[in-house]
């Protein structure tokens, strides 16, 4: 188990979780009868997860979509395909850490599957360069959904980023490019596409590899043209001011005005579907993640291969191009 | 708007604080004192150190459209506010305020007209317009560009002049990215030339979407070109960033770019490219 600092509204629950894990120790090696008092601390919790997560701020859940404890593109990858064989290198310069990706089988079908890395303990985190890719990350990722064209395979992206590297390196090798390359390419692929927000979903470093038939997000994950941190220091200049109750009010102000919740999401339109996360967060059980997340790649599979390519390529287009909100003046 | 009929063909200068309306005017680039009218004739140029003046849309028209050929289209756009986006101000009334001191309706001028004789889709951004950001109206009025095209068989031409997506309407200007990278794609297909040119500045979400993607890809000097702003990637690197770092010159030199062009020769290097790059019949 690694050691963590929980997220302030979850203490509570937490601390109910280790009093129940209390009680039933208890009452397993002292052989007493505590069922009844057990089962009212359960609701008591039931209730309190139901009170905390209904009320959570979009800042709040931005924080779950952070949670070091949640499931990465490699956690469910390993609980839902069998077979993974991981594939390396965009063949130019270097094999990006920040993304993985390779064939893998879902309820025995095969499947490309591409997603961002983070790590969880530090090493790890340096590793994957924190999700951060860099511009052989979005070409590795594209030379990955053109070998799934070759061989008529459906792709499954899992988005996990809080953006593209802002780096020396990364602009001399054409960030730019490489997103806007995805975006033309990614259009007009021949298979199925199908894109989970897994986490976070910063900006251009999401939507480089953020283009798709079906866009889903988990219920707490986030998805915005800017990050709160990014949208705060533009609109607030935080990097000049010293006080960290203000910089920590003016991230929250930017979370709410960025409205970049699942919920915003699909109130705009962008999204197809909201994937609901177990009570308290996907963190706290990435079985049941990975459970509910399959059933709903695998229905999403089974619409899309009704399509042929050029129907899907032509539904694909129009998906994206009625977005937009805008007047027109007579 | 009937300003692109006026019979004069001197460049207004779009940008304020870079033009001032003064008799001298102190270089930014080598802050040499030159007189406001001979920088006018040198199309905003530094005749000394060939520092390039911002210039606004409208003078993009002047200067690469044959007179009185545009024909502009969805000038009629204006944001709306999806997101009910508020700061230190509300968003409406930013792109009021916009409306009023550019006269422009949003940060693109889109429109037909000739290059030299050849008929081409055309649209400029203007960084007047809140930072040339692209939101819902930037990115439906190019993606019509690139629908004129399609249609017309036509090739197009986009002057980028921007600094990103515009924040205020949040997911959705992330989303003219992806619109308009996907029509060009369909462009693509059908072989009609498109050719990508690059002022200052253009980054981000501008620069990961239609101008990085010209068969073409042409930019005036020194201008500032990039993914991510100066300010994030030294602060990200903690340090110094190298001299002449994001510039033209620089995308040059890796590759990105396949010309520098001076302001003054840009309308000439275009109808000659245009003489090469034709719809295949
Ligand atoms: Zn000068």
């Amino acid at each position: 188990m690694i050691e963590y600092k929980y997220l302030d509204f979850e203490k509570p629950i937490i601390e109910l979780d280790r009093k129940i894990k209390e009680m039933k120790n208890l009452a397993d090696s002292e052989n007493l009868e505590l069922s009844k008092e057990i089962q009212l601390l359960e609701k008591k919790r039931d209730r309190l997860l139901k009170d905390i997560y209904t009320k959570l701020s979009r800042w709040q859940r931005i924080q779950l979509a952070r949670h070091p404890l949640r499931p990465y593109s490699l956690d469910l990858i390993k609980l839902m395909f069998t077979d993974f064989i991981e594939l390396h290198g965009d063949r130019y310069f270097a094999d990006d850490k920040a993304i993985v990706g390779g064939f893998g089988k879902l309820d025995g079908a095969n499947i490309m599957i591409i997603g961002q890395q983070k790590g969880r303990d530090t090493k790890i985190r340096q590793f994957r360069n924190f999700g951060m890719c860099h511009p052989e990350g979005y070409r590795k990722a594209l030379r990955l959904m053109k070998l799934a064209e070759k061989f008529d395979l459906p792709i499954i992206i899992f988005v996990d980023t809080p953006g593209a590297y802002p780096g020396i390196g990364a602009e001399e090798r054409g960030q730019a490019e490489a997103i806007a390359h995805n975006l033309r390419e990614m259009a007009t692929i021949e298979v199925p596409i199908i894109v989970v927000i897994i986490g976070e979903g910063a900006s251009g470093g999401a939507l480089g590899i953020g283009l798709g038939d079906k866009v889903f997000m988990l219920e707490n994950s986030w998805y915005s043209v800017i990050s709160p941190e990014g949208c705060a220091a533009i609109l607030w200049k935080t990097e000049n001011i010293d006080n960290p109750a203000k910089i920590e009010a003016n991230k929250k102000q930017a979370a709410e005005a960025l409205k970049p919740i699942a919920e915003d999401l699909a109130r705009l339109n962008i999204i197809d579907k909201i994937i609901p996360e177990p009570p308290g967060g996907a963190h706290l059980d990435h079985q049941k993640t990975a459970q509910i997340l399959k059933k709903e790649l695998l229905e999403a599979l089974v619409e899309l291969e009704g399509y042929s390519s050029e129907q899907l390529c032509n539904k694909r287009l129009e998906k994206y191009r009625v977005i937009g909100i805008y007047n027109e003046l007579r | 708007m009937a300003w692109f009929r006026k019979k004069s063909r001197d460049l207004s200068g779009g940008e304020k604080r870079e033009i001032p309306d003064g008799v001298w005017t102190k270089c930014k680039g080598c802050g040499e004192i030159i007189t406001s009218i001979s920088l006018k004739k040198n199309f905003w140029t530094c005749p000394k150190c060939n520092y390039h003046f911002r210039i606004g849309s409208r003078d993009y028209v002047i200067l690469l459209l044959d007179d009185e050929s545009l024909d502009e289209y969805d000038g009629n756009l204006v944001s709306a506010d999806p997101l009910g986006f508020k700061d230190s101000r509300k968003y409406t009334d930013r792109v009021a305020d916009a409306r009023k001191k550019t006269g422009l309706n949003d940060a693109v001028i889109a429109g037909i007209g000739k290059i030299d004789g050849h008929v081409v889709s055309f649209a400029a951004m203007d960084f007047n317009f809140i930072g040339g950001s692209m939101g819902s109206v930037v990115g439906e009025k190019i993606a019509r560009a690139i629908e004129r095209s399609i249609k017309r068989e036509v090739p197009l031409i986009i002057i980028s002049c921007s600094g990103g997506a515009r924040m205020m309407e949040g997911i959705l200007s992330l989303m003219q990215m992806a619109k308009t990278s996907a029509l060009l794609a369909k462009l693509h297909k059908m072989r009609i030339p498109y050719i990508s040119v690059l002022t200052n500045p253009t980054t981000a979400g501008v620069m990961a979407s239609y101008a990085s993607l010209g068969d073409v890809i042409i930019a005036e000097p020194q201008a500032l070109l990039g993914f991510a702003g100066p300010r994030v990637i030294a602060q990200t690197i903690g340090g110094e960033l190298p001299p002449g770092f994001q510039s033209s010159e620089f995308f040059l030199e890796h590759g990105f770019l396949d010309a520098i062009v001076n302001r003054s020769e840009l309308k000439k290097t275009l109808s000659l490219l245009l003489g090469y790059m034709r719809v295949p019949k």
